[in-house]
């Protein structure tokens, strides 16, 4: 049996790959968020630079999760698929109906862009739980 | 569409781990195409039936439908 290509370790290292980025994002957006006012006392030179940081990150997270898509089979590139398309509906919906919300006086608070970040993480989790069980 | 990977499979004593390697894909994958609940791309297909030594219809039949 001759082997076409490890999915298993090619898949594992744009795993570690896409978890690494990605935790430097936060680590640089956390940055960005607070040292201004609590490290460098607003510091334009710095904070520029620390935006900078975070823009780089952002990239480099993009180009893993790219990588780690095309690299997924067929049937994962699928459930990926179907997992973020729901995820962008339903933020769509969801954000506009919420930003609406406001406008109309159902809610008192101002709309928070992280509620909507979180509500498309917890459908983004669901919707790939229920694809993967889908083939199982 | 039915399929015959599992015997092809099994008469070679191979695990699914084993057949995902040498088709570049997860065992999951593997495993739903035995099960026919995910339908294999025509490039997996021709894969498959390069690794068995086999025509496509060999492994694959369309079934009829209802």
């Amino acid at each position: 049996m001759n082997k076409a290509k490890n999915y298993t370790s090619v898949n594992k290292k744009n795993t570690k790959k896409l978890l690494f980025w990605t935790s430097t994002w936060v680590v640089s957006m956390a940055i960005a968020a607070f040292a201004p006012r609590f490290i460098w006392d607003f510091n334009t030179t710095l904070t520029i630079i620390g935006v900078l940081l975070n823009i780089a990150a952002g990239v480099g997270m993009l180009l893993a999760n790219r990588q780690y898509l095309i690299d997924l089979d067929e049937m994962q590139r699928k459930i990926m698929l179907e997992a973020m398309g729901l995820t962008l509906g339903v933020g769509l919906v969801f954000g506009l109906s919420y930003e609406l919300f406001e406008d109309i006086k159902l809610i008192n608070s101002e709309p928070e862009i992280s509620h909507v970040v979180i509500v498309m993480a917890i459908t983004y989790l669901i919707a790939n739980i229920k694809g993967q069980r889908k083939y199982q | 569409m039915k399929n015959r990977l599992k015997v092809l499979r099994a008469e070679r004593d191979w695990t699914q781990a084993q057949l995902a390697e040498a088709l570049g894909v997860s065992r999951q994958t593997i495993n739903a195409i035995e099960k026919g609940k995910f339908d294999p791309s025509l490039p997996l297909a021709f894969k498959a039936a390069r690794l068995f030594s086999l025509s496509i219809e060999d492994i694959f039949q369309e079934e009829p439908e209802e």
